[in-house]
């Protein structure tokens, strides 16, 4: 047993494939424990969102106001901000009272704005103006003066079990905040999809979902082109016609039309995954069953069997003792074809609509289905909504052939020692 | 010779065996008849395509009849449950040709060699007598089974895997044995080997073997009558002496001056010969 | 003593294994073949003979590989040329090699005549159809086969028939060595005498200058082959001419091949058939002394020791083996 899998390890060609697959395998059973929750479920952003993090602007602060990191002019804009129209306009007002000719007062430039007060206010000189025009400049006055000490803001979070905020963190005005310490972010490494859904989790259930249809329709087509090919095979006779009468017509209807076919005829609200999967196995099974049939025929007539016969085993017997342990190799390697092949099968479908239905599971085919549809994601190059899943079916469908090519030297005689 | 004090083994009248209908019929063995008695040694001579394999396979049961009647001991076979063959299996074996595909590979050589236990209704025999039968079945064929226990059938050479075919009718004594081409994919310095372990075993059991091959040099060697086969036909059959020194048949007459011999005259030969019983010094003048 | 046509010195080849250990088939052989005659390789499966041919031919592809050695047409040497030289300028003109599946190597789309049009263009691109045709229509005419034959494709003819068109395709140009691995055990005896049959005239009517004749089959190859040489763990280890050689082995394990021919002639009945115990070496590891010690019913201790060399006995005769001549018939005489 150890030297069979220190074989099957050895020729690279399988080894490559091997750990692509069990990577994208390992992503689908670790991601969702790092990331819970319902792939399909739409967060607040828009569609097609470009992949970074992202803050929650109402969660993050107490303070009505936007909370911005890292631009240039930062502070002059802080303090821009502060300095409300109805201020400036005072100002202005002051100023042109004093005798500057009103058009070299701007009163959007902050920065000028701010030094013709400094330079021209003075608290002792009121004359002319009502004692609410006086309190008014003085607390203008105290007003600006204060705009240049920095105020602290809370960073909260939403505490369910108190139904408070609690505080998080203190910062101060023109502090840069780390976004660990932001409450409400989300990271979206590839975005969102035309239903603002986090497109990477939204793929990795749909990868899980895929393999699992792959894996069943493999089965299913295994185990029935198995089963028929052995008992055409051995049994010949009017078995074998009768078998390879219903398999010929399965290989003159070509596969996919039937599969569609079949898809058309089960309601939508019906196909889930599984039914799907079914679906693929039972027209995939065909070239199984002639291989299989094939080889049980050179089998049949080698003398092990007539040995095993001589020695009195019955048919089941010779069956799963003398001739399964021959072709096992070879139904090994058809089975991954089958799984890659059913993979792709089901992308084709769901292509067409004719998939599992939309509303609670995702696969490869529908995510593709979807970022494909009416174009959006294509027009507003949205590449996040299709590449990833592209590159992901290439992938699957690569490694499996890859260890298919693999096993192929390892079982093939010619290329053994 | 006295046919009366025979008892018959194993005989057939009007054997047929048709592969597909109508146009693509052809009849691979064609109204056979023959008499073997327990004890014989007899060979079947034929080239490939002459019906021979098929003969064997609907001797051993392993393919049907289209026509005609085969008795065992005396009485007509029926083997129409899966019950009466494994009866009949106890009392006909075959050696195959190729010693490497008469093993399945996924087993282990011991249970080759259980099955036979188990088919001489040794199942319920405790362990020990079990290794100490399959231990002297080896040494018959002079392998030793501590050696071979546990081991898979490729790691034998195509001698050994042959000696333990015999090893394994060794334990099944059967009446009759089946060879097919025992010998023609071992090596000639083999073949004696297995030879001799064939006739040890006849001498011990007294079975009948029925030896089927394409060389007519060997089936001379070792067999008291042959019958030779071409097309489903056997042409002609009688003792070994009367059948190669003097053949009568047409086809037996050309197979003779066909095959390559060494002190015979032979056609296109570029060599002198010497007579057989000349003593090699003789040969060595040149 | 005629010209020799083939002449090898101390050829030795290997096999690599997909795991880069090396499987020495071809150890230290050399022999020479004269115009006119044919030398017979005996020895059983596995013993290197036909890879013996293969390397013979000086055309080295993996997993073959040459290890060192000449190999002497007609004083020319092949060895260590290039594979595209060989195929142009050795293949076809000097040697013609006929593998045991030899027929099953004709496209079956193609007319016979095409093939031969390849043969002959390989050396000759200028020839023409009409020349060829004349060519190969006058060699089937001498070889007894149809000239119809030319114009049917390879599914048209029996096994029989096949083997001989190939034959007479390969050597249509007159090579002055045909290497023949096996032509005729695929077949019937029949077809086999007339595979035979064909090579004779072949070499009488000098369109092969010599024969290199490789099969298991000794009573075929005592008749189609002046002198034999018998292999072993792919070395030789004894030659001889026919008579001698199937009459009067000296080395134990010739003594022991020679005692496993049957033919159905009268006497077949008395002789006693020799056995060797034993299986050959494991040829990616070979023993250090004599490669037939373990089998061998005369071994000495000294013969374990160290390799042995092959010994000329005169008289065209060689043994590899360190019992002397003298004292090994002795022996022999003594079991008689």
């Amino acid at each position: 047993m150890k030297n069979t899998l220190r074989q099957v390890f050895r020729p690279g060609k399988f080894l490559a494939g091997f750990i692509i697959f069990a990577f994208i395998l390992l992503l689908t059973v670790l991601y969702p424990l790092f990331n819970p929750g319902d792939p399909l479920a739409m967060i607040g952003l828009n569609n097609f969102t470009k992949p970074g993090t992202y803050v929650s602007v109402y969660d993050s602060l107490n303070v009505n106001r936007t909370f911005v990191f890292k631009l240039p002019d930062a502070a002059e804009k802080r303090i821009g901000s502060k300095l409300f129209p109805e201020d400036r306009e005072t100002i202005k007002d002051y100023l042109t009272r004093l005798g500057l000719p009103e058009d070299s007062i701007d009163i959007d430039d902050t920065h000028d704005l701010m030094a013709l007060w400094w330079n021209n206010y003075d608290p002792a000189n009121q004359i002319g103006k009502t004692i609410a025009e006086r309190r008014a400049y003085t607390a203008l006055d105290n007003k600006l003066a204060g705009i240049f000490v920095s105020e602290d803001l809370e960073v909260l979070q939403y505490d369910p079990g108190t139904d408070e905020y609690v505080r998080k963190k203190m910062v101060t005005e023109n502090d840069y905040v780390n976004v660990g310490d932001v409450a409400n972010t989300i990271w979206l490494p590839l975005g969102t999809d035309n239903f603002g859904a986090d497109m990477l989790k939204k793929l990795v259930s749909a990868i899980g979902t895929s393999l699992l249809i792959g894996l069943i329709a493999g089965v299913v087509a295994t185990m029935i082109g198995l089963l028929l090919g052995l008992l055409a095979g051995y049994l010949g006779g009017i078995a074998d016609d009768v078998i390879m009468f219903f398999t010929n017509l399965f290989t003159v209807i070509p596969g996919f039309i039937l599969l569609i076919l079949i898809s058309y005829s089960i309601d939508q609200s019906r196909r889930g995954a599984t039914t799907v999967a079914i679906v693929i196995g039972l027209t995939s099974w065909v070239w199984t069953t002639r291989s299989v049939r094939a080889q049980v025929i050179s089998l049949r007539n080698r003398d092990h069997v007539n040995l095993s016969k001589l020695s009195g085993h019955s048919l089941p017997r010779i069956v799963v003792g003398d001739i399964l342990p021959y072709i096992a190799s070879y139904v090994v390697m058809a089975f991954i074809l089958q799984i890659s092949s059913a993979i792709l099968a089901e992308a084709g479908l769901s292509m067409l609509g004719l998939g599992p239905k939309t509303t609670d599971t995702a696969t490869l085919g529908l995510v593709m289905e979807w970022s494909i549809m009416k174009s959006a994601a294509h027009i507003s190059g949205a590449w996040w909504a299709y590449y990833p899943v592209i590159i992901v079916i290439a992938l699957i469908s690569f490694s499996l052939n890859l260890m298919n090519t693999g096993l192929d030297q390892i079982f093939n005689p010619q290329l053994r020692d | 010779m006295s046919s009366e004090k025979r008892e018959l083994c194993l005989s057939g009248s009007g054997v047929t065996k048709v592969f597909g209908f109508g146009d693509k019929k052809t009849v691979a063995v064609d109204h056979v008849d023959f008499d073997f008695y327990t004890g014989e040694l007899i060979s079947i001579v034929g080239e490939s395509g002459s019906g021979k394999t098929t003969l064997v396979k609907m001797l051993l049961g392993l393919t049907g009849v289209t026509e005609g009647d085969i008795s065992f001991m005396g009485q007509k076979r029926d083997i129409r449950t899966h019950r009466k063959k494994k009866e009949y299996w106890k009392g006909i074996q075959a050696i195959f040709q190729d010693p490497f595909s008469s093993f399945n590979i996924f087993h282990k050589i011991d249970s080759v060699l259980l099955d036979c236990i188990n088919m001489r209704g040794g199942r319920r025999l405790p362990k020990e007598t079990k290794i100490e039968m399959m231990t002297e079945a080896c040494s018959f064929v002079n392998l030793k089974f501590e050696e071979l226990t546990n081991k898979y059938p490729f790691e034998l050479s195509g001698g050994q895997m042959q000696r333990l075919m015999i090893a394994r009718i060794f334990l099944l004594k059967p009446k009759i044995l089946l060879a097919d081409e025992p010998t023609s994919m071992i090596d000639a310095c083999s073949r004696a080997t297995i030879l001799d372990m064939l006739m040890d075993l006849r001498r011990e059991t007294g079975m009948m073997i029925i030896f089927i091959t394409h060389d007519i040099g060997l089936a001379y060697y070792v067999s008291d009558s042959v019958y030779i086969m071409e097309r489903g036909r056997f042409v002609e059959y009688g003792s070994a002496d009367e059948v190669i020194l003097n053949p009568k048949a047409e086809y037996t007459k050309r197979l003779l001056t066909d095959v390559p011999k060494i002190h015979d005259p032979w056609e296109f030969s570029r060599n002198k010969r010497y007579d057989f019983r000349k003593p090699p010094e003789a040969a060595d003048g040149k | 003593m005629g010209k020799i046509m083939m002449e090898v010195n101390n050829l030795s080849t290997k096999y690599v294994t997909r795991f880069g250990e090396g499987v020495y088939a071809v150890n230290d052989v050399s022999f020479k073949v004269e115009e006119g005659r044919s030398l017979g390789i005996a020895g059983e499966s596995g013993c290197g003979k036909s890879t013996l041919a293969l390397s013979l031919m000086g055309y080295y592809f993996a997993p073959l590989h040459y290890i060192q050695g000449d190999i002497l047409i007609d004083g020319q040497n092949i060895s260590g040329r290039k594979p595209d030289d060989v195929r142009k300028n050795v293949l076809g003109t000097e040697i013609a090699y006929i593998p045991q599946a030899a027929m099953n190597a004709l496209n079956p789309t193609r007319k016979i005549i095409r093939f031969i049009e390849d043969v002959v263009r390989a050396h000759n691109p200028k020839a023409t159809k009409k020349d060829i045709y004349d060519l190969a229509r006058e060699r089937f005419e001498i070889l007894n086969l149809e000239p119809q034959t030319l114009q049917k494709h390879a599914v048209e003819l029996s096994g029989g028939m096949k083997q001989r068109t190939v034959i007479a395709v390969s050597t249509i140009l007159s090579p002055k060595v045909l290497i023949a691995d096996e032509p005729s055990s695929a077949l019937d005896v029949t077809s086999q005498k007339m595979v035979i049959k064909m090579i004779h005239d072949l070499m009488e009517l000098g369109y092969i200058k010599s024969m290199i004749f490789i099969t298991h089959e000794l009573p075929l190859l005592f008749n189609v082959t002046d002198d034999i040489m018998v292999m072993y763990a792919g070395q030789i280890v004894e030659k001889g001419s026919a008579e001698q050689m199937i009459f009067d082995p000296v080395h134990p394990y010739s003594k022991g091949l020679m005692g496993s021919i049957l033919v159905p002639e009268g006497g077949t009945r008395d002789i006693k058939l020799t056995a060797i115990p034993g299986t050959p070496p494991n040829l990616k590891k070979p023993p250090e002394g004599c490669r037939f010690a373990a089998r061998c019913k005369y071994v000495k201790p000294q013969c374990r020791m160290t390799a042995v060399s092959f010994e000329d006995l005169g008289n065209g005769r060689g043994s590899r083996c360190i019992v002397p001549e003298t004292e090994l018939r002795e022996v022999y005489g003594h079991e008689q």
